[in-house]
């Protein structure tokens, strides 16, 4: 019933691509096409939600389509349901937002036809039940958001970027065949019920786990499979790129939790090794690229590879807890990470609609052509300061919650059997929390930049508040990341089911605790009450308002003589985004990210200006991509040749292959 | 009685083996041809007899395109447009004949080694008579190779085809051999008489794949 109905409104979409080809060019399309994408994504919304909080049983269904003797198989089981709330939660804001939003779209012809086809592939992906719909449904999904990222193609940087993407989806598409190849064995048994009766030779599971992180870690943004993200989820329209950062990459993480948590069987103790030794990284790298951005929504997007290495470490503590039969433990990190892909949804969501908004009010991406918005545009930056604190990890929002689960689980570490782990768990806390930190700086200084001072363009000091659908969209939004982050235990008992049917167990059941506290393994360890936390910051913060009203502001003051640290009225006087990320640019930038500070200073008397340049680079493209594509290039340059030749060097070429092949088969024994 | 079936089964695929290597060694056109159509003959009787002893009329038809296609028709045809275009005399080869043999030899020696690994467990007959159609496969795709002239690379490829037709009729309840034979002949069919070479003749004057390769701006 519910798949059929899922199916139903999958169709449904497909349907509205359609409509939208055909209507595309009347001006109440988009508010027709957005206002269906929205409906359904409640509907679909509210029949996730009904499965997964009603504990509803797996259920299946089969039709007679696809591949002859396998047929399309579709399933819904508590780890779909949950992906589902995830993705249509931020489907239905991202089509609220964009029904505002999306009027301001110059070329909706573009847009509006792939919108709803992206929606109806990313859906698809969740409710596959074999090899083949799955792969069939990914690449729907990777082609109809390449569409969308080349909406506006004129662009070169657009184009380029939609080059990037589409190869890299084909390769990680490609990775991600193989892997369903060798999980179906000789038999080609495609459909998971088969695969998860199976048992696979132990260097076989090594060769999926690898395969299955380099196919959904290169749609997730793992690094080094980032280069593509950062460059293809701005391109797109803001509430695309939204749709991209915060729910497609979890596409790609119900993708990784499938085949590794479901179908490949109990994990042996080696497998959270890579897995960690990625997603620590990729956290790491990825917040160190976003602290150099100065392209708001390109920050957002390396914001998005960091959180992407923040649930994989969740998932990756997961397995080396599950392979030593400590289910507890597994349960909370999985737990932590499942919480954490939803709250990144939900606050990198409201951060694109943020970026959107002022991209629409300003017509700037660029945040040194920012600043002083707080002022023209006030609920956006409430919001988007809302976000901020989200992001960042700080109590009472959702963020915290869940980076604080993490942290849970990595202090359980001790108890491992393994020395590999017990060492290297805590090596990742280390960089988790390094991520944390610079997450938050990286926060301060986008919101600070953007935000505050004064505006140091005239395009920003016109800006106006949006629209009202885009406004109600991130309002939203935040309000779901408050209630994420003060009822905690509401939402860890939700996802429960999904833990325990990959865990076979689940977190403490958080709800018939005393005072809305959420105690993940015992009171005497810890415990958090975000309610408390939450009641507590807001008293205080009236109280210091107050106070400070009542005491500071009727004090008497004198004129400084240094004008309060701006003498001159000049807006280029204020910190800029590259001064606020010079001291992480020293400390970490010059040797990981081969970041340069170089100084051009005329010598006296010349009138010319002095010049600060800094350039920043990703060593992971100068070493690993741009060494491939130029060979790439070499050799498709060479094989040019082959092109030119005779026709009886032709037929030679056949027969000395033919040859060969023979002879391997005479060898070959 | 069931042993002197295969016996003569085998000798007639024997024999194409056999009419195969005397393509391989014509220096001249019109020899060429004549070697060809007795090709053909043989796949014939090869073909027929193999109706006979697994009473499959169908494959009479096989038989009956091989003998009138491409034991009279073709090479009548061929010959015809050899001398008008007055190349009938020589033909050139590439690389000495004596190469060209042992290449020859050293190909119906892999396919016997491939088969014998390949069809272990089949009974020895019916390998070999495999055998002998991927060694007419590999002798015809040699003879294409090894010739520059489009006539010959023809000639060459109608032998792998009669390999081909060997190996499916000689696989016993192969569906569909008529049908294979009867769409192969239309393929040479129209190159022969079709396209391939009135334009050639009209547009280079030639046969020669030289002349096409100068045509397109190529060197050799």
């Amino acid at each position: 019933m519910a798949v059929s109905a899922t199916l139903a409104a999958i169709a449904v979409l497909l349907g509205t691509a359609t409509l939208a080809i055909a209507a595309h060019r009347r001006p109440s399309a988009t508010a027709l096409i957005y206002g269906i994408c929205l409906a359904v994504s409640l509907l679909l919304l509210a029949l996730a939600g009904t499965s997964l909080l009603g504990r509803q049983p797996a259920q299946h269904l089969t039709l007679p389509i696809g591949l002859p003797w396998l047929g399309a198989r579709f399933r819904i089981d508590a780890l779909t349901a949950f992906f589902q709330i995830v993705i249509n939660l931020g489907a239905a804001a991202a089509s609220l937002y964009a029904l505002g939003y999306g009027r301001h779209e110059e070329a909706p012809g573009r847009v509006l036809p792939f919108y709803p086809v992206f929606l109806a592939g990313m859906n698809l992906v969740l409710v596959a039940d074999d090899a083949f719909t799955f792969l069939v449904a990914w690449e729907f999904m990777s082609l109809s958001s390449w569409a969308l990222v080349l909406a506006h193609h004129h662009d070169r940087e657009n184009a380029r970027a939609g080059y990037i993407y589409i190869l890299m989806a084909s390769f990680g598409t490609f990775a991600l065949l193989l892997a369903f190849g060798l999980l179906a064995g000789p038999s080609g048994q495609y459909a998971f019920g088969d695969i998860r009766g199976m048992t696979h030779a132990g260097w076989l599971e090594g060769l999926v786990l690898v395969l299955a992180l380099v196919g959904a870690g290169s749609k997730a943004g793992l690094v080094p499979l980032h280069v593509w993200l950062p460059l293809a989820h701005p391109a797109a329209p803001s509430h695309v790129s939204a749709l991209m950062s915060g729910v497609m990459t979890k596409v790609a993480i119900y993708g990784f939790i499938r085949i590794v948590f479901d179908l490949l069987g109990p994990p042996s103790w080696w497998w959270s090794l890579p897995v960690l030794g990625l997603a620590s990284s990729t956290a790491v790298l990825g917040v160190l690229y976003a602290l150099m951005q100065r392209d708001l929504k390109r920050l957002l997007a390396y914001s998005t590879v960091e959180n992407v290495g923040i649930v994989f470490i969740g998932l990756g503590l997961a397995l080396a807890f599950m392979a030593n039969n400590m289910a507890g433990p597994a349960a909370l990190a999985f737990t932590a990470a499942l919480f954490h892909a939803f709250n990144h949804s939900l606050f990198k969501s409201l951060m694109f609609f943020g970026a959107g908004a002022v991209l629409t009010a300003t017509g700037a991406r660029d945040i040194e052509k920012l600043g002083g918005l707080i002022l023209r545009m006030p609920q956006t930056a409430f919001v988007f300061l809302g976000g901020v604190l989200a992001i960042s990890a700080l109590p009472p929002l959702n963020g915290f919650v869940s980076e604080w689960l993490m942290f849970q689980a990595v202090l359980l570490s001790p108890d491992l059997p393994q020395w590999g782990l017990k060492l290297s768990v805590p090596a990742v806390g280390a960089m988790l929390a390094l991520a944390a930190a610079l997450s938050a700086a990286c926060f301060v200084r986008a919101f600070g930049i953007a935000f505050l001072g004064r505006p140091r363009t005239p395009e920003a000091a016109k800006a106006a508040e949006v629209d009202t659908a885009s406004r109600a969209s991130m309002f939203v939004l935040l309000a779901l990341c408050l209630i994420a982050g003060v009822l905690p235990g509401l939402l860890i008992d939700a996802i429960a089911p999904t833990v325990a049917g990959q865990i076979g167990q689940s977190m403490p059941a958080q709800s018939t605790i005393p005072g809305w506290s959420i105690v993940p393994i015992a009171e005497s360890r810890s415990s958090y009450n975000g309610l408390l936390v939450f009641i507590f910051i807001t008293v205080s913060t009236l109280v210091a308002i107050q106070f400070i009203h009542r005491f500071a502001s009727d004090a008497l003051r004198r004129a400084p003589a240094w004008d309060c640290g701006f003498p001159n009225s000049d807006p280029a006087t204020q910190y800029t985004a590259d001064s606020f990320a010079q001291p992480v640019r020293r400390v970490f930038g010059e040797n990981v990210l081969m970041a340069r500070d170089t100084v051009d200073m005329p010598p006296p008397g010349d009138p010319r200006p002095a010049r600060l340049t800094v350039t920043v680079r990703d060593p992971i493209w100068e070493v690993a991509y741009a060494p491939l594509s130029s060979f790439i290039s070499y050799a498709a340059e060479q094989l040019n040749h082959l092109q030119f030749l005779t026709i009886r060097r032709y037929l030679s070429l056949v027969f000395a292959a033919l040859i060969i092949l023979l002879l391997g088969g005479a060898i070959w024994s | 009685m069931e042993r002197f079936f295969l016996d003569v089964a085998h000798l007639l695929a024997g024999g194409l083996v056999l009419t195969s290597f005397m393509l391989l060694y014509q220096t001249r056109m019109s020899s060429l041809l004549v070697v060809f159509a007795l090709q053909a003959f043989v796949l014939t009787l090869a073909v027929g007899w193999q109706a006979h002893v697994q009473h499959a009329p169908h494959l009479y038809i096989t038989a009956a395109i091989a003998l009138i296609l491409k034991a009279i028709i073709i090479p009548y045809a061929l010959s015809r447009v050899v001398v008008r275009l007055g190349i009938h005399r020589s033909i050139e080869t590439v690389g000495g004949i004596s190469l060209t043999m042992l290449a020859g030899m050293g190909c119906v020696a892999l396919s016997m080694v491939v088969m014998m690994k390949a069809m272990a467990a089949a009974d020895p007959l019916t390998r070999e008579d495999l055998a002998f159609a991927l060694s007419v496969v590999l002798l015809g795709m040699l003879i294409m190779v090894t010739r520059r002239n489009a006539v010959s690379q023809i000639v060459g490829f109608m032998s792998v085809e009669n390999g081909l037709i060997l190996a499916a009729a000689g696989a016993k309840g192969m569906p569909l051999v008529v049908e294979i034979s009867v769409a192969f002949s239309v393929l040479v069919a129209f190159i022969v008489i079709g396209v391939f070479l009135f334009r050639i003749r009209e547009r280079f004057d030639s046969v020669e794949l030289q002349v096409l390769d100068d045509y397109r701006g190529e060197r050799r």
